[in-house]
């Protein structure tokens, strides 16, 4: 058993980017996520030796980032909603450059300069794009601190893996919110080498390492796009992560991930007690996104709830899954208003009553 | 790229290419300064022997392509965020040599905060900044740098201050900043210069191991093909109107203490 300790999420987020072996950290302040600068400036230098910066700007942290990943570091980035907006243009390079970095997106309330409360206002700008160009980041949602932890080395291997960037996307909730979480051992920051692809100096026995997403002939930058959609089919068929809870004898069922799936599951254990037969689907990849166990469930349930921290985001996704084979409804409150499980037990009801 | 064929004589050879510039045809419009520069940059690296520990940045503009040119390792950076980009990769490896390859309108426009904060937090990076007073790559619009009076695309009329404000002096700007530990300005326009300009780059190059700061070495060069003009008259023209407002010379030097306590 690793190390318990009781933490909040940020904070936890932070530790376990020191364990996972982190070369570098760029980052800007932002509620509600600045625990995460706030602990590595305090944490990190002192224990591994790595690289902890504030930048000036969320534009300049997303591409020291860029600077770091093409030269082979472990590097991650943390912000909030306008900040991640602010991000867009250096992630496109970074996905277009094919280049394996942890970005965290810890959701607050918008458009615009919003509030600080937990949103889910940000899924289609994180799984639909956000920069320009035809790109996907794989997203992570963890749903408890211990997630918070956990996400941070898988992610960064899969960043590895696929050298394609990793988002992991929560809400500010889990970003504020205590629980006890399981450390992992430190990883020794040595063990990971950087890549033979990566900008550290041309020595005689290579030609010289190009980091660019440049392909100014249109052949070429098809080949390049066609390649990455390549990539991209191939995380879909492997990396696609998602937890089911009673789907198997459900008769309706609920999609949410991250804090709505935890309020979800309170849902679900009120209507089986007053005895409707509910389903949780938390997808944990928001991308790659689980249509296969969606669209399994829609072969015998009579309706789906898609509920989100939004004004309806995922439920196209759902609606895609389901593909009208039975009715998909939407519950979200906004703002940083996170809805009761008992307003969302009525919605459930009369949405079932109608079926 | 293309092969080159060579056409000439062994014995004859006074002067030969870098072994850190590749041997491929430029895609530079004839007269264009960002050639020299690059060859000049690229002398330095092999003369300071440091083509295996040295990684550069590349901008977007007419020196989009640098590293096809440059034997070296290269980031291509977006719009303005090659100084920010220098700075993740110097902080992972600070025992390398960096540098940034920027035009006007990507250091002085778009780039100003990044480059702003790079020097004033000193990161050690050589940031070479190529002022050729408009936009080259997209055809020529008015750059920060343009000056009054100037005829870009985007100023028909010429520049007026009332409407597009002053021609940008960043580099008598960064030289304020305490993080900034050599600045310099240089020009291409004739030999004489273009030596002076590679002994800039060499110090800023090579100064870069004391870690004392970021060394900046503008170079004034010319376009001729957006200025309108044939290559000698655009260098005539750079000495006549460019070189009043943006004077060549050393703007911050380091001391003789500075240098030798290394
Ligand atoms: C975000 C963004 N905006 C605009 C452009 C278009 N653009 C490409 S190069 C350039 C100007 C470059 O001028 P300068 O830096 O002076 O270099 P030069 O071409 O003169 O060498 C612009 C505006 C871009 N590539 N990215």
């Amino acid at each position: 058993m690793g190390e318990l300790r009781l933490m909040k999420g940020n904070e936890a987020l932070a530790e376990a980017a020191i364990r996972a072996g982190m070369d570098a950290y760029f980052g800007y302040p932002i509620t509600p996520q600045s625990e995460v600068l706030e602990y590595l400036t305090r944490e990190a230098y002192n224990r591994t030796g790595c690289t902890i910066l504030q930048a000036e700007s969320e534009v300049a942290s997303i591409n020291m980032v860029y600077g770091a990943a093409g030269a082979g570091a472990r590097v991650m980035t943390s912000s909030s909603s306008p900040g991640i907006s602010l991000m867009q243009e250096g992630i496109s390079y970074i996905a277009g450059a094919e280049l394996p970095c942890l970005l965290v997106n810890i959701n607050r309330g918008g458009p615009g300069l919003g509030t600080i409360q937990p949103s889910q206002g940000d899924y289609f700008q994180s799984v639909k794009g956000g920069g320009h160009g035809d790109y996907r980041l794989i997203v992570l949602a963890p749903a408890t601190v211990q997630e918070m932890a956990d996400f941070v080395q898988e992610g960064w291997e899969l960043a590895d893996k696929y050298r394609n960037p990793v988002l992991i996307l929560a809400d500010g909730a889990l970003g504020q919110m205590m629980e006890k979480v399981e450390l992992r051992k430190q990883v020794d920051r040595n063990a990971h080498t950087s890549p033979e692809w990566a900008t550290t100096g041309k020595t005689k026995d290579r030609d010289r390492n190009i980091i660019t997403s440049l392909f100014i002939k249109p052949e070429e930058m098809e080949q390049v796009n066609l390649q990455l959609q390549a990539k991209y089919r191939k995380i879909e068929e492997a990396e696609t992560r998602v937890q089911e809870i009673n789907t198997e004898d459900a008769d309706f069922i609920i999609v949410a991930y991250g804090l709505s799936a935890r309020i979800g599951r309170k849902v679900m254990e009120q209507l089986r007690v007053a005895g409707i037969k509910v389903g949780l689907i938390r997808p944990i990849t928001l991308w790659p996104y689980p249509y296969e166990a969606v669209s399994r469930a829609a072969d015998h349930v009579k309706g789906f709830l898609s509920l989100e921290l939004n004004a309806g985001q995922m439920v196209e996704d759902v609606r895609l899954a389901v593909n009208g084979r039975c009715p998909v409804g939407h519950y979200g409150r906004m703002g940083g208003i996170i809805p009761s499980p008992e307003e969302v037990v009525d919605v459930i009801k009369t949405m079932y009553s109608k079926l | 790229m293309q092969e080159i064929e060579h056409h000439y004589d062994e014995m004859n050879i006074i002067c030969e290419r870098p072994a850190a510039l590749l041997d491929t045809r430029m895609h530079y419009c004839p007269g264009c300064g960002h050639g020299v520069a690059h060859r000049i940059l690229m002398e330095a690296v092999e003369e300071l022997g440091i083509q295996e520990q040295t990684i550069g940045v590349a901008p977007v503009g007419c020196s989009v392509f640098a590293y096809h040119y440059m034997n070296v390792d290269m980031q291509e950076a977006a719009h303005g965020r090659a100084t920010a980009v220098a700075t993740g990769i110097k902080r992972c490896y600070p025992d390398k040599y960096v540098f940034t390859y920027q035009g006007d309108g990507d250091l002085a426009a778009i780039g100003t905060g990044e480059t702003v904060h790079t020097v004033n937090r000193g990161e050690n990076v050589l940031i070479v900044f190529i002022n050729n007073a408009i936009y080259g790559m997209t055809g020529g619009q008015m750059a920060p740098t343009t000056l009054v009076s100037q005829k870009t695309s985007t100023t028909p009329y010429g520049r007026e201050v009332p409407f597009m404000g002053n021609p940008l002096k960043i580099t008598e700007l960064l030289a304020q900043l305490p993080g900034a530990f050599y600045v310099t300005r240089q020009a291409v326009n004739t030999p004489a210069n273009v030596r002076k300009a590679k002994k800039a780059l060499l110090n800023g190059l090579k100064w870069q191991a004391l870690k004392k700061g970021t060394c900046f070495v503008e170079i004034v060069s010319n376009c001729p093909t957006n200025w309108g003009m044939k290559p000698v008259e655009s260098n005539k023209w750079l000495e006549e109107n460019m070189l009043p407002y943006y004077p060549l010379g050393d703007m911050k030097v380091p001391s003789k203490e500075e240098l030798e306590n290394g």
